[in-house]
């Protein structure tokens, strides 16, 4: 292609905090509508903020996760704006000072360096809900003023692939130190990529587009492809492209124009008198920085190193947190660590897509996966029943022993037992014994599925086949 | 004497020796308000039913002898723009004429928890915002010494009330003089407490940075009382000061020998009313004759406090007015075409002309190319104008001033002229600025309308100025007068 | 430093962006109005203030935090109970196109 894309991102993250930004309020999603406001969080004339430390923490865990200088000295700032989802007529947010700044993300397995400009607290906006055919919307102010994360990179980002791998990491960070579950449908993480095309080599950046709408992260890698290829086309055909507002429309696979704003916005900046400033000294940043646990990224480098894991593998193990830790647990009691993975990778990550659990709410532990591999290992189980074991484990918590033993499901490896039945079918069989001693190869088979029959698939194959060559 | 006129000290102490009941305190500034109220103006909303819910519980107080605190029983008023219950809340706008608040402010439920008797909301300018409650989209408020005269503003109503024998004492916030502006005016005793003292939380916001809840009184020792009642830590309020609070009873009637107290020559320049002049250099005289040893100062930021206010304090009332949308409470225009069009008619129908004003004004100076010449400067010259105080502290204990540069002025004079009128805040203002603690004590009368001085003291040191006024005014009877409400 | 002038149209303008229509006699009158203040305005710059730090609190007041905890929020009924239109339990605005 002929030109350069430069795409940079903005991300809305909901944090993870109980109550509101600014006041008691719940944040739990999907309740009753209005059912989660006071005066506070709805601006009836009076009230005033308070700052929930916990949003304060949040922000300052990520500003350290991805690498920024977090302000020692923090302050907030009202923009102004008139909209219906914004009960004061005015955000509360941060302009100078922001609480993190100049930090980056490193993504593509360390190859790319994403620059991150600054991570800044605000408070989230209500929701509107459009009725087709009505001729009014309807306000729900139970988001209003839940603490909002603003995280914005430099414009470092060079194409749809880089796009989606960024927010991919991102939001793996996020759910890895606990602040955000990145939900990007119910829209816990919203983002935004900005993105224009120049020519190679060219100093000027080109007119942006911003997208809007984007509820996955397939959506991500779309959108931004399509308007890469938009864009292009545009200039191609000697065109210029607007800047302006598009949402991506998931059913055509498009991006459509929002109706452009009707003047430019002068947000009027400055500072929140209602508030104080946040002073982070040495011992809380101290505290936070000790509170973080390991990134994916170190996480997979260890797994590759520590566990001779494939690449592949370590990053399924450790896009969530969750699956990474667990990880871990099994291989410190099972120590053919392949085998640890494919159970995870396949069964677990199965059942749980299959079930849409969490780990934590299925009854796996990793004490039970370990205890199943140790069964097969040492041929009390084969691998069909060792699977069977597993999904009644993760879904009932019986421990598999129980369960071997209440379905009978141990393989018979007792020589003395093994060896009254194989005399058994050698004398009914005795037609097929001599083909065998005569030298037809192909006989044992026949004689090893006789004595699986006798014994409904339990026996020991490999002692099996030992017993009969010695008996015949 | 008459019941409504007494004091709360008075009141209190009479309930105390039995000699008086709740209710018939109650019975007499009802009646007073039945009497005068129609010339007066001073309420945009009685309240009786909250009233008389809260004599029955005062009185079982009183009579249970449990839980009686300094104002248990006794009847308050309150400016209406902080929120009570169940009353609205109209900042005497028509944007806010029907919302009724679902909480309380802070100060309110101290007071409601001290037993106080709530008799009614007070007028003030519209949203606070004007010195004489002519903004109040409601009514016009009367200067109980001269009915042609204005009350001040913008707690015209509350210290009219108390001038006027409708209650004994009642709540004024002041953003840039709207407590001592009219306590002078009035003739009573108004304080600004330092800013953080008092929670505002309730209080409709005019400039956060700025705005301060203080009591109205007929004396000295009933503002300590309401200090005491009114001051504290609030979580509610992240600017509230969380620092111990003293009794602010205990320097009063305390010697004031060789206390400093600096006049600011600033404030004594041309503009001010001779008369008014002479009152406070008399006054200055006579506590130099108890012992205070006053000297001129200077402070030469002072003269910068007019723009530095108007820039600030309208940068922050433009964004705190701008929640008057329409949407979840108050006025709406009818018959919008779109969210545009709904918002420009509610505001453009719902708000007046001096609110309007300072809107655009507060917007102008934020907007960009306007930011740094006018805000970013704004505040820097705060900084120097906070600075000349610290350097004077270092050298007095106290400040001495003038309230305002006249007595009250005639109805409808000065309305068309805002330049004008916000010049005649140029004492109060400064106090604002440097969030320091400010009150105006009766000092005299000039054709028969009062006079005030303001003190201004050194932050959270409120006991300091109270020890200094209550010496003064207990060497004067200009408290004990009251006014004669003749046609 | 020059005077700066207000021109009508700006402050119809600055209107719109509080959203006030002005009336004729308020626009006149402000335009007025504002050059006179501003002149007032403008005495600030008499003063040198280029190694002077902004005040935005005068209180030097710092981390004022509360803990994460919830409280209970107004019933629904007193959260509508003061909007101008209200429909199923939402705040109800003429319809806004997206």
């Amino acid at each position: 292609m002929k030109y350069e894309v430069v795409i940079g991102m903005e991300i809305h993250a909901q944090l993870l905090t109980k109550s509101k930004l600014f006041c008691g309020c719940s944040t739990e999603f999907g309740a009753e509508p209005n059912s989660q406001c006071c005066p506070i969080c709805l601006g009836f004339p009076g009230s005033l903020p308070v700052m929930n430390r916990k949003a304060v923490d949040h922000i300052i865990t990520t500003a350290l996760a991805l690498n920024c200088t977090v302000a020692r000295e923090s302050i907030f700032a009202r923009k102004n704006y008139f909209y219906p989802d914004l009960p004061k007529a005015y955000q509360i947010s941060q302009d100078d000072q922001p609480l993190g700044e100049r930090g980056y993300l490193d993504i593509m397995d360390g190859s790319r360096r994403i620059k991150i400009r600054r991570i800044h607290l605000e408070e989230d906006a209500g929701k509107l809900v459009h009725i087709e055919g009505e001729p009014f919307s309807l306000v729900d102010y139970n988001r209003g003023g839940a603490s909002l994360m603003e995280i914005v990179t430099e414009p470092d980002i060079r194409s749809a692939e880089e796009a989606a791998a960024y927010i991919t990491e991102l939001r793996s960070i996020l759910r890895y130190i606990g602040v955000c579950d990145g939900n990007m449908e119910e829209g816990s993480l919203r983002c935004e990529p900005n993105i224009s095309l120049r020519l190679h080599g060219a100093k000027e950046f080109g007119v942006k587009a911003e997208l809007k709408n984007i509820n996955s992260i397939r959506a991500v890698q779309r959108g931004v492809a399509y308007e890469i290829e938009r864009q292009s086309q545009i200039l191609d055909e000697g065109g210029t492209v607007i800047q302006e507002t598009r949402r991506w429309d998931e059913a055509s696979g498009t991006t459509i124009s929002m109706r452009s704003k009707e003047e430019a916005h002068d947000y009027r900046y400055f500072s929140e008198a209602d508030l104080v400033r946040v002073v982070v000294d040495d011992a809380w940043l101290n505290r936070m920085a000790a509170a973080l646990p390991e990134l994916p990224q170190a996480r997979r480098e260890r797994f590759i190193a520590a566990y001779g894991l494939p690449a592949y593998d370590a990053g399924v193990l450790t896009e969530s947190k969750e699956i990474g830790d667990f990880f871990d647990k099994v291989a410190a009691i099972s120590h053919d660590y392949k085998v640890v993975s494919n159970w995870i990778m396949g069964e677990l990550m199965r059942l749980l897509n299959e079930t849409g659990q969490s780990l934590e709410q299925s009854h796996m532990t990793p004490e039970v996966l370990a205890e199943i591999i140790a069964l097969v290992d040492k041929g009390t189980i084969n691998l069909k029943s060792a699977k069977e074991v597993f999904e009644e484990s993760f879904h009932t918590g019986k421990t598999p022993s129980k369960i071997v033993a209440d379905r009978g499901m141990a393989q018979i490896s007792d020589e003395a037992a093994l060896s009254g039945i194989i005399e058994g079918v050698i004398a009914a069989n005795s037609k097929v014994a001599e083909d065998f001693r005569a030298g037809k190869e192909a006989a044992l088979g026949f004689l090893v599925g006789q004595v699986m029959k006798e014994t409904r698939g339990q026996a020991n194959p490999a002692m099996v086949n030992k017993l009969l060559r010695e008996k015949l | 004497m008459n019941i409504y006129d007494m004091t709360l000290h008075q009141l209190w102490k009479m309930l105390h020796e039995g000699d008086i009941t709740v209710q018939e305190i109650y019975g007499s500034f009802a009646g007073r308000i039945e009497e005068v109220e129609s010339k007066v103006g001073a309420f945009v909303n009685l309240t009786p039913d909250i009233a008389e819910l809260q004599v029955h519980k005062a009185a079982d107080r009183w009579s249970e002898g449990r839980g009686v605190t300094p104002l248990t029983g006794l009847p308050l008023a309150i400016k209406d723009n902080m929120s009570l219950v169940g009353v609205p809340n109209t900042c005497s706008s028509k944007m806010l004429e029907n919302y009724i608040p679902p909480y309380n402010a802070t100060v309110v439920e101290k007071l409601a928890e001290d037993g106080a008797l709530f008799i009614g909301k007070t007028n003030l300018d519209e949203f606070a915002m004007g010195s004489s409650t002519e903004t109040s989209a409601f009514k016009l408020t009367r200067n109980p010494w001269n009915l042609g005269h204005v009350p001040g503003g913008s707690s015209g109503g509350s210290a009219a009330a108390v001038a006027a024998g409708e209650s004994p004492a009642a709540l004024g916030s002041d953003t840039g003089g709207s407590i001592r502006q009219p306590a002078s005016f009035c003739g009573v005793v108004g304080m600004k407490p330092t800013y953080g003292r008092v929670s505002r939380y309730g209080l409709v916001a005019f400039a956060g940075s700025l705005d301060q809840i203080g009591p109205i009184t007929r004396d000295v020792y009933d503002c300590a009382i309401m200090m005491n009642a009114l001051s504290g830590h609030d979580a509610c309020d992240s600017t509230s000061a969380d620092i111990p609070v003293p009794d602010h009873t205990t320097g009063l009637g305390q010697d004031i020998r060789g206390l400093r107290i600096g006049l600011p020559g600033e404030l004594f320049n041309e503009g001010i009313d001779a008369s008014i002049r002479e009152a406070i250099y008399t006054a200055v005289d006579l506590l130099t004759g108890m012992g205070a040893e006053c000297v001129e100062i200077s402070m030469p930021h002072l003269e910068y406090s007019m723009p530095v206010y108007y820039i600030l304090a309208t940068a922050e009332a433009g964004s705190n007015m701008a929640r008057y949308d329409g949407v979840q409470y108050g006025y709406r225009a009818s018959g919008a075409k779109d969210i545009l069009d709904m918002y420009i008619r509610t505001r453009s129908e719902g708000l007046g002309t001096e609110v309007k004003r300072r809107i655009v004004l507060g917007t102008y100076v934020l907007s960009s190319g306007y930011y740094d010449a006018f805000y970013l400067k704004a505040q820097k010259v705060r900084t120097l104008i906070k600075a000349d105080f610290d350097r004077a502290f270092t050298r007095v204990d106290l400040l001495v001033s003038p309230v305002t540069p006249t007595t009250a002025f005639k109805a409808g004079k000065r309305a068309d002229d805002p330049l004008q009128m916000y010049l005649s805040d140029i004492c109060t203002i400064p106090a604002n600025l440097a969030g320091l603690p400010a009150m105006s004590v009766p000092c005299g009368f000039d054709n028969g309308l009062p006079m005030g001085m303001q003190i201004i003291g050194k932050p959270f040191d409120e006991t300091t100025m109270l020890r200094v006024a209550y010496a003064y005014e207990q060497s004067t009877d200009w408290h004990k007068r009251r006014a004669v409400l003749a046609g | 430093m020059m005077t700066m002038k207000v021109s009508r149209k700006e402050v119809e303008h600055v209107a719109f962006l509080s959203r006030l229509a002005l009336s004729e006699r308020e626009a006149e009158e402000f335009t007025r109005q504002f050059n006179q203040i501003f002149k007032q305005f403008e005495k600030l710059n008499e003063l040198d203030t280029s190694q002077v730090e902004p005040t935005s609190h005068v209180l030097q007041m710092q981390n004022v935090l509360r803990q994460d905890s919830v409280r209970s929020s107004l019933p629904i009924d007193e959260v509508l109970a003061n909007a101008p239109d209200r429909e199923d339990g939402y705040f109800s605005v003429p319809r806004i196109m997206e």
